[in-house]
């Protein structure tokens, strides 16, 4: 079966298809069911891959299909081919799963929508380019996969046109990931010149046999490449977009932003785990900007009245997580948070859709509150995740960010103030997301009247795909126990032979874990005890501030008036790149580079934009006062700045 | 004294003689009868063209001189005939989507088109100064007419006045360059060029100046920026399918013949004229991307998106390797599909109401009112902006890993740069189709799509996703074309 991988992107794409061309005829019902039924069947095509991967020995579980050869210039190639190893084919497990879950939620929340078979045209489409991120065997193509799910990302965050905001909303998202991909684009040409090759085998074989851990080339390639990351995964600096593109619908949310695009970024830093193993700087970089990121990002959700604006800053703090944990060399690690996390962010997304499909698409929490009672599913659902999210020990993201922590203060690579910053934010964690929960769910609802009647618990197409996810998010964390709590952690073991060079690599340098052997099996447990105690904490001020006496909140901001301010406005970070940035390019662009170099000094006097519709007279005066002479003059001192260049220099 | 009468070989100017007469056939049937349907008279140019590209087809890896080898074909030659061929039949398809008044006597319309290719055609062919200065001035002059050609519109022919008095200056200014050359060398052909430059170098400040007057007449057709000031006016003032011809045609004739002087001449690859053209094109693609930002009118848009085009493809010239010359051939096949086609939808939705929609405002919400028209244009403008899986991308990937081959590494930094940059005002326009509501009271109808515009955009959009789909068959026969530049 595993020749057959290339059926796996190829079902979403015959949904764009069929949806695209010929969706409007065909009915919402038909629409909905076909794009889902796609999704389904990638994901029954990827489970068989899967049987069939585990059938092989764990050193034979690599295998590549060929369709043909993309791009041949001289002598590098590029082939447009499929990867199937244990990474590739956990990340389409997952994509895939989460994907089917929400295609089926959409069904229902999109109902009725006017952009009905768009929507589900879109969503293929990016779960097409997702696969091919995924799969693909070398640089470029993964690349095409990058542009595509972003592309993908822009056009759903603009999916209701109607309100300009989401038109910014979406603009900004492509802009600052332009920004990223600049970075990305230029890897990929270091790579090309360096190598000769974009082919993932041979760069990686490439690169373990020519250099060694430090070597320059590397660290430009593997930060530049990170710089990518930045952008699609929304790290420091380049994260502002995430927190807008929520003006999309919630699916999409849950989706593109939450499960799958935005941890693109991970992905590829796992796949290139040889490249980053052999440049320490490219790592300490990754897990410093991953655990400011994740510091950072949980403070800003702790002040959020928006539910999905509050979900957005914390998926952007649980991205730094993973960053921190590919970054401090345990790719396995991040790998399994990027997993649990799409469950239980995923769910905490659609969870946020069900509520704001019961408050007539109100997404502000001081509106909310009481929900528990009229939304059972939507509640039990939610609170699982944000059990697993906060790190509650049984629940899943409990056991990957636990990995997380521990290796980044035990790994090779670790760091006692990386780990104190991460548990920190466990905390935090921990405090915003109770406090989202006693918000909507707890207390009394304080929405208008003409709205709290209305409220009513979701139809079963949104349900079914909670409770799902809500399993997930309760059990996916059982296939990685650490071996303290007396579990195997198959998990991470399936995944070595994709990092085997890298701890090759390590071994050869002598690098060996900070924490190990018999000091390791005396701390591991109480550090895990202290992070949960540490969580606690957050849960008892969240249930304390937004339960028990919420008049506290009022009392207790006033008193740091200057810090909440700042951290209500996040940091003015928005503003700064605004003033700092956007506004300064505008300026240069239109008054000087156009406006001055261009029109003053190169175009003569003319008045470059009012060309449209001119009197016949007045060119002719506008002709005789001289601007073809200018146009002709600075024709004149081009031929001879290059005459005085080439003959005197 | 023995008088040497030169080999007259007519099968050498074949393509470029069988357009000719296809665009006086065309000028008769437009002159003898005038209630004759405009299809017709694109048909026949049509079949012109597809005549003469089976010509090229024939002379393929012949390398075919004549008259005395002022002319010759090879390989590397007849790809970019092949190229401008293609883009004159596109643009002699979208022209038949003009409001009935507009244009009067499309016979000569058709003819002129023809014409302007056919002096292409010669100046590619050009193995001689002369020839290729006669080739230029029989496309300007075509040129010059058919930007005027909407004779009833001010714009039209202020945009006709201008580039023919900015052509006529840079004619003399090629013209000149031309005569110190043949002052200097005693010769008009690359080959007297080449073996003069190898004996002597560029010592003789006057054969550099008329280099250098050469270099500007050239720069000024292929609008290189500080040259480059006409184009914006002129795009905006011609009639939408000639500005889609000028921007790949005479742009690509500049550059073909900028090839052959620097293959010719080995010693450009010298530091200084080194240092010249990548400061001209790192000029030229960043004014262009920069100024195109701010723009309002579309026309005026794409005007400097070709400015930055122009850019890229110097990048490719000067990597000065096989590859690099694969990957201009490329970019060029690849910038006809998509300038053509954007420029295609620009002259499609511009023409209701008799009042050109030119604003890119006036896109807005059109995704949903004409979905097929948007969906090509997002394919242009994506192609152009460089995002993958489109011809853009694997163009201008070829031309930067060339130029990286060749060691340009700066040079290709501020090139993604720019690309980086150029995205911002190409994706504005798919904001305006997909995202934002249509103006109010501003809903334009429009009339349904001509045969001969859908068959354009068709293809247009059909070329763009082969080549960036499945690149490597033409990449490879680019690529034999560019290693042996046989003739000199």
């Amino acid at each position: 079966m595993l020749e057959w991988i290339w059926l796996v992107p190829l079902f979403p794409l015959i949904g764009v298809i069929i949806n695209g061309l010929f969706g409007r005829y065909l009915g919402h019902k038909i629409v909905g069911i076909l794009g889902s039924t796609m999704i389904g069947l990638s994901f029954i095509t990827v489970s068989i891959i899967f049987v069939d991967l585990l059938k092989l020995p764990p050193e034979h579980r690599f295998f590549t299909k060929t369709l043909y050869d993309w791009i041949v210039a001289g002598n590098f190639t590029a082939q447009i081919s499929f990867l199937v190893d244990p990474l590739s084919v956990v990340m389409m497990l997952v994509v895939t799963g989460v994907s089917f879950v929400i295609h089926i939620y959409s069904i229902g929340y999109m109902h009725g929508d006017k952009g009905y078979s768009r929507f589900f045209t879109y969503l293929n489409l990016f779960v097409f380019a997702m696969l091919l991120l995924i799969t693909a065997d070398n640089f470029l193509m993964m690349f095409v996969g990058w542009e595509g799910v972003g592309l993908c990302s822009y056009l759903l965050i603009g999916f209701w046109y109607g309100d300009n905001y989401n038109a910014y909303a979406g603009r900004k998202a492509f802009v600052v990931n332009r920004i990223g991909d600049f970075g990305f684009l230029l890897g990929i040409f270091f790579i090309v010149v360096t190598f000769h090759s974009v082919n993932f085998q041979e760069v990686f074989g490439a690169a373990a046999a020519k250099y060694t851990i430090g070597a320059p080339i590397i660290t430009v390639i593997t930060s530049l490449l990170f710089v990518g990351a930045m952008g699609k995964s929304a790290q420091i600096p380049l994260y502002v977009w995430l927190p807008d593109a929520m003006a999309g619908p919630t699916p999409v949310s849950a989706l593109i932003h939450a499960a799958t695009m935005v941890t693109a970024g991970v992905y590829m830093v796992a796949r290139a785990n040889v490249l980053y193993t052999l440049s320490p700087i490219s790592m300490a970089l990754i897990a410093v900007i991953g655990v400011a990121t994740a510091f950072f990002a949980a403070t800003m959700g702790m002040t959020q009245f928006d539910i999905k604006r509050m979900l957005a800053y914390s998926t952007i703090s649980q991205l730094g997580y993973m960053f921190v944990g590919v970054g401090v060399g345990a790719f396995a690690a991040g790998i399994f948070h990027l997993m649990t996390h799409a469950f239980f962010k995923a769910l905490l997304f659609m969870g946020a859709g069900s509520i704001m499909h019961a408050m007539s698409n109100s997404t502000d929490m001081r509106m909310m509150g009481g929900l528990k009672k009229k939304m059972p599913i939507t509640y039990w659902t939610f609170l699982m995740a944000t059990l697993a999210i906060s790190g509650i020990p049984g629940f899943s993201g409990f056991f990957s960010k636990d990995e997380i922590l521990w290796q980044s203060l035990a790994g090779a690579y670790g760091n006692f103030w990386i780990w104190l910053v991460g548990v920190i934010t466990a905390g935090l964690t921990a405090f915003y997301m109770f406090r989202a929960v006693y918000m909507t769910f707890h207390g009394e609802l304080r929405a208008k009247k003409e709205i709290a009647e209305h409220v009513h618990e979701a139809p079963s197409t949104m349900t079914v795909p909670l409770l799902i996810l809500g399993v997930l998010a309760v059990i996916g964390g059982y296939i990685g126990i650490p071996k303290i709590l007396g579990g195997s952690n198959p998990f991470e073991h399936f995944l070595d032979p994709v990092f085997e060079k890298s701890l090759e690599i390590r071994h050869a340098a002598g690098l060996v874990p900070h924490i190990s052997g018999e000091s390791a099996r005396v701390l591991e447990l109480p550090l895990m005890g202290l992070t949960f105690v540490i969580v606690l904490v957050g849960i008892g001020f969240a249930y304390l501030m937004y339960l028990k006496r919420p008049e506290l909140p009022g009392i207790w901001t006033k008193k740091i008036n200057y810090v909440y301010q700042l951290v209500f406005n996040k940091y003015y970070v928005d503003e700064i790149y605004e003033t700092l940035i956007v506004n300064p390019m505008a300026a240069i662009s239109e008054s000087f580079l156009w406006k001055f170099v261009d029109v003053k000094i190169i175009d003569g006097f003319i008045n470059g934009t009012g060309n449209v519709v001119r009197g016949t007279g007045r060119v002719v005066r506008k002709w005789q006062t001289g601007f073809v002479q200018n146009y002709a003059l600075s024709f004149v001192i081009g031929v001879v700045i290059l005459v005085f260049y080439i003959v005197f220099m | 004294m023995d008088l040497i009468i030169p080999q007259i070989n007519f099968s050498a100017i074949a393509p470029a003689l069988t357009v000719m007469i296809t665009a006086v056939v065309v000028l008769l049937i437009g002159l003898f009868f005038q209630k004759v349907q405009r299809e017709l008279l694109a048909i026949v140019g049509i079949i012109g063209l597809i005549v003469s590209l089976g010509e090229l087809g024939r002379m393929w890896g012949k390398d075919i001189t004549g008259f005395g080898g002022m002319v010759g074909n090879d390989n590397f030659t007849i790809a970019f005939q092949m190229i401008f061929i293609i883009a004159a039949f596109l643009a002699a398809l979208l022209s038949l989507n003009r409001i009935e008044d507009e244009y009067v006597s499309y016979g000569e319309f058709y003819g002129l088109l023809l014409f302007a290719l056919s002096g292409i055609i010669v100046m590619v062919q050009g193995l001689n100064l002369l020839i290729v200065f006669l080739g230029l001035e029989i496309l300007s002059i075509s040129l010059y007419i058919l930007t005027g050609f909407r004779k009833m519109r001010a714009d039209s022919i202020e945009a006709a006045l201008k580039y023919f008095l900015l052509g006529a200056f840079s004619t003399g200014f090629l013209l000149y360059g031309i005569a110190l050359i043949y002052g200097t060398t005693g010769s008009f052909s690359f080959k007297g060029i080449s073996s003069y430059v190898n004996a002597n170098g560029f010592t003789n400040v006057l054969f550099v100046a008329g280099i250098i007057l050469f270099l500007v007449g050239l720069a000024f057709k292929a609008a290189f920026v500080p040259f480059h000031q006409w184009t914006p006016d002129v795009y905006q003032g011609a009639p939408t399918p000639i500005a889609a011809f000028m921007s790949v045609g005479a742009k690509g004739a500049a550059f073909a013949v900028l090839i052959r002087l620097f293959v010719s001449v080995a010693a450009f690859s010298t530091r200084e004229w080194t240092i010249a053209i990548w400061v001209l094109a790192l000029l030229t693609m960043t004014i262009g991307n920069v100024v195109a930002i701010v723009q309002q009118n579309i026309k005026r848009m794409l005007a400097y998106s070709s400015i930055a085009h122009a850019g890229y493809i110097l990048v490719g010239v000067l990597a000065g390797n096989e590859m690099g010359r694969s990957a201009v051939l490329f970019y060029l096949m690849a910038y006809t599909f998509m300038n053509l086609g954007a420029f295609g939808v620009v002259s499609y939705l511009g023409i209701s109401h008799k009042v050109e929609n030119l604003r890119i405002e006036s896109y807005r919400g059109i995704g949903y009112k004409y979905p097929f028209a948007a969906l090509a244009m997002a394919v242009f403008m994506f192609s152009l902006a460089g995002v993958p899986p489109t011809a853009g991308f694997i163009g201008k990937f070829y031309l930067f890993s060339a130029a990286l081959k060749a060691g340009f590494v700066w040079l290709v930094i501020l090139s993604v740069l720019n690309a980086v940059i150029s995205a911002y005002y190409y994706l504005r326009v798919v904001v305006a189709m997909y995202m934002q509501e249509p103006e109010e009271g501003k809903v334009f109808e429009l009339p349904a799509a001509s045969w001969g515009v859908g068959l354009a955009l068709l293809l247009a959009v059909l070329g763009v996703l082969y080549m960036g789909i499945f690149p490597s068959s033409l990449m490879q026969l680019f690529q034999k074309t560019a290693e042996l530049i046989s003739m000199l």
